[in-house]
């Protein structure tokens, strides 16, 4: 992983998977011999609504280009309605991203029931397309060339700020 | 926990799965690999590790290395995950500290990269050897399971899995939809290969279901919610108002004859509305129950209220009749639910050149399974709607199956029952009888003699689709008129029609022009024989369509109800093409017959004493082993904030008012973890997704070493 040229730059990708969908939809592209990126990493959660979103920003802490969420389609959570949670939360996270400078397109939620395995591999494949398209991260780098973005921190001080003076209030 | 106790000693086994793994990765580097990870003693590398000795392997090794922490690097945990954490108990650890590495599925039959392959394969490792450091020791946690069953459709599916768990001296809760039970093979006359009358082998059946003593039949009634998790479902059944008293009624019927409507004159349902109903009805004569029900559209007092109710009074002393009755709602508590929905008939109407709706002698399989039965609107005599009966038949092979328009898969039972269908028709009218097919499928006993034992009643096979059908009369009229469309949108010219008309001797050159003395005139079937490649034009009486079996059209929400999943093509899913057939995701649910996809009556009956047999399985052991990967709240870190409380589905966390903190009951918690997502100061905690656990995973996963 020295080389991070735009030909050569291979992403590295963490995928979140729920246990009763999304994993079984791995297993089935697995059983399928379906052909899928490989930069994609996984880790099996019970729940997408498990999905700390401290993880999230950790795994882009640790190195990650992106971080992939895959869940239950709305309505056919194991856990009858968890993943609108988890909706809600990535929604949420990916405009805090944005706040910290993180290209948002680098969370991605995705829904796979157990059998869309090809549509997994696909998801994947796009995803990692995209990712690729975004370049490497380089977090802690960004942070000191861009002055938008300090600007951007500077602006959610503010926000925090004026947000504890109507609570004075 | 442990870990600060005793120094973690890991094991990692690298299984080569035959080649599956070995074939793409090299394992003995992926070992070579581990032992380089902290905490691992010692990394190998084994044929097949799931097999006796590649446990042995790993038992030997945590009793001679004094292994505390496992890990194999194999396939996907939902396989052998079990297979791993017993061997692990064997060998006198506990079975939780073992983790599994997903290299097959999601990484040598993924990946085309070797070296990518590697490095994902070397990451996945990494991550497990350092969750499995975090874990602990835990117990092991059991619920009873209550021992009564619940069957969810009564065909013959379910009829089979009801009889053989209630001979088992199992209670049963059979629950059917329509006010009988029977299902679709009620209505076939006949069942292939060997010809026997589908009713003789069934009746005696669905009696036995009626005089089980075990089993509780519902007809007329469908499951409106299903809640709890394996072992202990509660469901609710809505049972429909059929206003005829099931208890009082004795089936003597007098209140069919003296319904106000002298003559049936509504479409039977179960007949394919080809025979006609009274608003007081049922279905077919050996219904079971054997008790009517009214139809409250049809119904003069249910539809108007005004009826001099003439049944009443038939029924007189027993009362039978309560026009007041209205729909209830029955709670069982179940600890199995098999579910048996089966399949329907697809409607060949949207197949517009096929003309079925719009041509009177076009009709599906299922229409003339109901003309030739015996108990059928017909008596069993098969005549066109016009009362003649046909001298030449055509069978249609693959309508809506194999077919990318509507569904691409083969409904596995149209090729022999089309035949069976050839031989019946043949036997009952005489009549010549083409089948026009893609392939002939008889992979089953006794299914090839059969189709050789038709093809020499002299029944004739044509190897081609039927590209249309017309009234022999359109196809005369655009044979004049090169190109005369006649309000016919389909694709193929008149000019074509012409050429083909071949002077050769065979009956189908002849027009068929028996002129108008019948109503309704015959057909000309137009069709490439690509054995002989040539268009032919075969005139016809009589057209079935051998149409597909598809998934139910409420499939998509009684799969939601059972919490079960569908494959693509809409049936059930189950829990593994092979080794759990008919098992499913959702641990307590199982699935008999067709509704998990085609399939015949004796792969029916085999599925749903299978299911029986696993549904047995699971409620006889009495209780269920429950995964320990609950919720729980550190006290000493609650606030008492009651985040977790809004974010379960369960209402599984409470407060405790008194000590100001969230208090989690284990026997409610599912193990979604999304309370411990959510607690801001992190005091709620899952078993085996630790915060802990997960993070150093994620370290591992992303170490890329």
């Amino acid at each position: 992983m020295s080389e991070t040229s735009e030909k050569s730059f291979s992403p590295r990708i963490v995928a979140f998977l729920c246990n009763w969908c999304s994993y079984s939809a791995s297993d089935l592209a697995g059983t399928s011999r379906i052909k899928y990126a490989p930069q994609v990493r996984m880790i099996r959660v019970m729940c997408s609504g498990r999905v700390d979103p401290t993880f999230i920003l950790k795994a882009f802490a640790l190195g990650a280009d992106g971080v992939m969420i895959a869940g239950c389609h709305p309505g056919d959570c194991h856990y009858i309605e968890q993943n609108y949670k988890t909706l809600r939360r990535y929604l949420f996270l990916r405009r805090m991203l944005r706040q910290v400078g993180i290209e948002e397109n680098r969370l991605r939620l995705v829904w796979a029931s157990a059998s869309e395995g090809p549509q997994l591999a696909q998801a994947i494949n796009q995803f990692v397309e995209e990712v690729r398209q975004l370049g490497p991260l380089s977090w802690s780098q960004n942070w000191q060339e861009n002055g938008q973005r300090q600007q951007a921190l500077q602006a959610i001080v503010q926000e925090h700020e004026s947000a504890l003076e109507v609570l004075e209030k | 926990m442990n870990s600060t106790e005793n120094p973690v000693r890991i094991g990692v086994y690298v299984c080569h799965c035959g080649t599956n793994i070995a074939g793409f990765l090299d394992v003995a580097e992926l070992a070579a690999f581990a032992r380089g990870l902290p905490g691992v003693v010692v990394a190998r590398d084994y044929k097949y590790m799931c097999s006796d000795p590649g446990q042995e392997l790993i038992k030997q090794d945590i009793q001679e290395y004094r292994l505390n922490r496992v890990v194999v690097a194999a396939c996907s945990p939902n396989l052998h995950e079990t297979t791993f954490r017993n061997a692990a108990e064997a060998a006198g650890m506990n079975r939780f500290l073992v983790q599994i590495a997903n290299i097959r599925e999601q990484v040598s039959w993924v990946a085309t990269d070797r070296e990518e392959g590697m490095a994902k394969a070397r990451s996945h490792i990494a991550a497990a050897v350092r969750r499995v450091a975090m874990h602990e020791a835990l117990e092991r946690q059991y619920v009873r399971i209550t021992p009564r069953v619940l069957v969810v459709g009564g065909g013959i599916a379910g009829i089979q899995a009801a009889l053989t768990l209630a001979d088992a001296g199992r209670e049963v809760i059979l629950v059917e939809r329509q006010p009988s039970i029977g299902g679709h093979m009620a209505m076939f006359d006949k069942t292939f290969p060997t010809l026997d009358c589908a009713a003789c082998i069934l009746t005696p059946k669905m009696t036995a279901v009626k005089e089980h003593p075990n089993i509780k039949l519902l007809t007329y009634s469908d499951v409106v919610s299903v809640e709890g998790s394996v072992g202990r479902y509660t469901a609710r059944i809505r049972r429909r108002p059929r206003y005829i008293d099931e208890e009082a009624c004795v089936g003597c019927m007098q209140c069919i004859e003296a319904c106000v409507f002298t003559r049936p004159r509504f479409p039977n349902e179960f007949d394919q509305g080809l025979g006609y109903r009274k608003p007081v009805y049922v279905p077919f004569a050996q219904a079971v129950p054997p008790v009517p029900v009214i139809d409250p559209k049809t119904c003069l007092y249910l539809s108007r209220g005004k009826c001099t109710q003439t049944c009443v009074q038939a029924c007189g002393e027993r009362n039978a009749i309560r026009f007041d009755q209205t729909e209830t709602i029955e709670e069982y508590e179940v600890g199995a639910i098999i579910v048996a929905t089966g399949f329907k008939a697809f409607d060949p109407t949207p197949i517009r050149y096929y003309g079925y709706g719009k041509y009177p002698n076009v009709y599906t399989a299922l229409e003339v399974e109901r003309l030739l039965n015996a108990g059928g609107p017909t008596s069993g005599e098969l005549v066109l709607r016009d009362g003649r009966t046909p001298k030449r038949v055509g069978i249609i092979h693959c309508v809506g199956s194999r077919d990318k328009n509507y569904h691409p898969y083969c409904s596995r039972v149209c090729c022999m029952y089309a035949l069976k269908l050839a031989h019946l028709v043949k036997e009952h009218t005489g009549a010549e009888v083409y089948n026009f097919y893609i392939d002939i499928r008889a992979p089953g006993k006794g299914f090839e003699e059969f189709y050789n034992r038709v093809e020499n009643e002299g029944v004739r096979f044509i190897r081609g689709k039927v590209a249309d059908i017309r009234p022999a009369s359109l196809v005369a009229a655009s044979a004049e008129v090169a190109g005369g469309g006649n309000g016919q949108s389909d694709p193929p010219t008149a000019t074509e029609a012409v050429q083909t008309a071949t002077p050769a001797t065979s009956p189908e050159a002849q027009p068929a022009q028996k002129p108008s003395a019948a109503p309704i005139e015959p057909l000309v079937v137009r069709v490439e024989d690509t054995l002989l490649g040539e268009v032919r034009e075969i005139p016809l009486d009589m057209v079935i369509l051998a149409i597909a079996l598809e998934p139910q059209p409420d499939a998509d929400e009684v799969r939601r109800l059972f919490g079960i999943s569908c494959s693509t093509e809409g049936f059930f899913l189950e829990k593994h093409s092979k080794l759990a057939p008919v098992q499913t995701a959702n641990d307590g649910v199982f699935l008999a017959g067709a509704c998990q996809g085609p399939k015949d009556i004796p792969d029916t009956v085999a599925q749903a004493s299978a299911a029986a047999a696993a549904a047995l399985a699971l409620i006889d052991a009495g209780h269920i082993e429950l995964e320990p990967n609950i919720a729980w709240i550190d006290e000493t870190m609650c606030s008492g904030c009651r985040t977790c409380i809004s974010v379960c589905p369960y209402q599984a966390i409470r407060p405790d008012e008194e000590r100001n903190i969230a208090v989690v009951d284990p026997a409610l918690c599912k193990g979604c973890g999304t309370c411990v997502a959510a607690c801001p100061s992190g005091a709620a905690k899952q078993y085996l997704f630790s915060y802990e656990q997960l993070d150093q995973e994620l370290e591992g996963i992303l170490s890329y070493v």
